[in-house]
């Protein structure tokens, strides 16, 4: 944990009336999770129960429930698709297939260099701008071949913001 | 050209800045409310206006707001309800991205309504850079001294944060949403007590959608009765219709409720009609759970009136002909699109966002997906249609939250109008197994092998 992370989550923290600092427990595993190759190993979670004064289990039944905390490591750049109807009427599909085969992997692997991951995920809450996928904290919209092989060009040469901190 | 309130100034260059959003009049709600009114004028306006919760059941917001218990002493929050993640919203999204501070002055102005101190906004976790736009706005706000101790020297105090989520559609359900924000697995909570009476740390809460909230600065600054005059019988004021699917200019759009379904599908001025040249199959007019409607039931009611975008056109028919406004996620289907197909990708969504608290929610959706997936893949079986039938009705009713009946309604509806293409899938299992199939061959150059046979 480094000073500007911990600065971050006693901010965090101080969001929330003194007794009720379990509350920013969302946040700062948010936080936490973005700092470290964005995983959260059993020692994160330990250290964060620590900070937050609960019980390791808290955080744990937490971590699990929510999709977007990764309890293993993953590659540096998730191209999380958004794969619900919505964006099937518009392609996704079809991309994702695409993307899989360009970076030869199957959804929810790994490339061998640790640089890519492809995922499938419920409704990101861009329907009107599909296909799309999170990458990071950002959207990527309006999908087409193309600008996924710049994407993945633009990760390669480290071109490629992943958090806006 | 219609009326609109919240995206009014929504194109004024650098509107989403402190200074630009003032300019051009805003926090003025926050001047009148605090130094000319008191909370329960505010509250009594809202009434008047006739503003219904944005974020889907419709609920009266004045009426909600009246329901908070004031007697009891303990602090009071405002909690808005930014986790928008029914399939085919985006429409707070466009909101807070765009003019953040006018949700800011909306939540400042409905905290002092409900004698609030301490406010959150519970952002889903995937807009996080949403959540910094509005962190950012907060920090400006606060610098201006429109939150903080004493605001505008009036004596009233204002905490206001936002919170972020990290994915779990469930978070959308206010009291799930109020165990996520005390940092627990987001478990809905069994009603009652109300969180109007015991919410956020047991204290009473007012829970609110992004929209609802920023229609408050509206009607304050001009009236209740302003706002009433906008809309058709109790649909009344604007809505933000978030469109996508085969439409021309998908997007998020300020309707005044009570345009027709025909204009706002096929003027220019909205969605421009279908985005490829092929016919209109169905529509989803509020967002994944609420009903599908097939295109006979689109632009006309079952007794041939014109369909409304109001609360009660949409609905008129009830479920045997009718849909809801719901969240105002706008999905439309040209032919190609698969019913199956897409009553399986729903399925799949309610499957992986049920929180696993009630047996019928967290079984029942997982059936209702297998028993979908095989049917879509050529595996299915005559008697499934009813079996799909039956699971669904068996889960609508019998959960904690109305996450199980969201997730029952897609596939009652869809069988309901749509029950010759499941039989199609059933019964031509070769046919079906591209899946491309719908794109190649339109349902209804087969619609005849499946056709009822009259004598």
């Amino acid at each position: 944990m480094t000073e500007t992370l911990m600065n971050r989550i006693n901010e965090l923290i101080s969001h929330y009336p003194e007794d009720k600092k379990k509350s920013a427990l969302l946040p700062v595993l948010h936080e936490v999770q973005d700092a470290h190759d964005n995983w959260l190993s059993i020692e994160l979670m330990d250290k964060v129960a620590d900070i937050l004064g609960i019980l390791p289990i808290e955080v744990y039944e937490v971590a699990t429930f929510y999709t977007m905390f990764n309890l293993k490591p993953i590659g540096k750049y998730m191209f999380e698709f958004c794969q619900t109807s919505c964006c099937c009427l518009r392609g996704t599909e079809d991309l994702m297939d695409y993307t899989c085969e360009k970076l030869g992997v199957g959804i929810g692997e790994t490339t061998p260099d640790g640089l890519f991951e492809v995922r499938g995920v419920e409704c990101l809450g861009a329907c009107g701008y599909a296909p799309m996928m999170q990458l990071g904290d950002f959207y990527k919209e309006h999908l087409t071949r193309e600008k996924i092989d710049q994407l993945i060009a633009d990760c390669r040469d480290n071109k490629i913001i992943l958090h806006d901190k | 050209m219609s009326q609109k309130i919240l995206l009014d100034k929504i194109n004024v260059p650098g509107i989403k800045t402190y200074e630009v959003y003032r300019r051009e009049g805003g926090y003025t709600s926050v001047e009148k409310a605090l130094k000319s009114m008191t909370p329960d004028d505010v509250v009594e306006e809202v009434k008047k206006s006739g503003l219904r919760g944005r974020g889907g059941a419709g609920f009266p917001a004045g009426m909600k707001w009246s329901f908070i218990d004031k007697k009891s002493g303990k602090p009071r929050h405002l909690v808005c309800n930014a986790d928008e993640s029914e399939p085919g919203t985006f429409k707070d999204r466009y909101l807070m991205e765009f003019i953040p501070h006018l949700l800011i002055e909306g939540m400042i102005t409905s905290s002092f309504a409900l004698g609030a101190n301490r406010s959150y906004i519970y952002i889903r976790g995937e807009y996080m850079w949403v959540f910094k736009i509005l962190e950012r706005a907060i920090a400006e706000a606060k610098a201006a001294g429109w939150l903080g101790k004493n605001i505008l020297g009036t004596g009233y105090d204002l905490e206001l944060h936002v919170h972020c989520g990290a994915g779990a559609y469930i978070c959308g359900e206010e009291t799930a949403l109020i165990e996520s924000l005390e940092g627990k697995r987001g478990n809905p909570r069994i009603k009652p007590p109300f969180p109007a009476v015991s919410g956020l740390w047991a204290n009473p809460t007012v829970v609110n959608n992004v929209e609802t909230i920023a229609a408050v600065p509206w009607i304050v600054n001009n009236s209740g009765d302003d706002y009433a005059k906008i809309g058709i019988g109790r649909s009344t004021g604007t809505k933000l219709i978030s469109a996508s699917g085969n439409v021309k200019n998908p997007g998020v759009y300020e309707i005044e409720l009570g345009l027709s379904v025909d204009e706002f599908m096929n003027s220019d001025e909205y969605l421009g009609g279908m985005s490829t040249n092929r016919p209109l199959k169905a529509l989803v007019p509020g967002g994944s759970s609420v009903p599908i409607l097939p295109a006979d039931l689109i632009f006309k009611t079952a007794n041939g009136e014109d369909r409304l975008m109001t609360y009660e056109s949409l609905s008129d028919g009830g479920f045997a002909t009718g849909s809801m406004l719901g969240s105002g996620g706008f999905i439309v289907y040209d032919d190609t699109a698969c019913i199956v197909r897409n009553t399986w990708n729903f399925s799949r969504f309610y499957h992986h966002e049920s929180c696993g608290q009630c047996t019928p929610c967290r079984e029942g959706t997982g059936w209702l997906e297998k028993v979908l997936w095989r049917i879509e893949n050529g595996l299915g079986r005559e008697e499934d249609i009813d079996l799909l039938w039956s699971i669904q009705s068996k889960i609508e009713g019998n959960t904690i939250c109305p996450l199980g009946d969201a997730a029952s309604w897609p596939v009652a509806a869809a069988i309901r109008h749509f029950r010759e293409e499941f039989e199609y899938h059933v019964r031509f299992p070769e046919r079906i197994k591209n899946r491309d199939h719908f794109v190649a061959e339109p349902f209804e150059k087969v619609r005849h092998l499946v056709a009822k046979q009259t004598v």
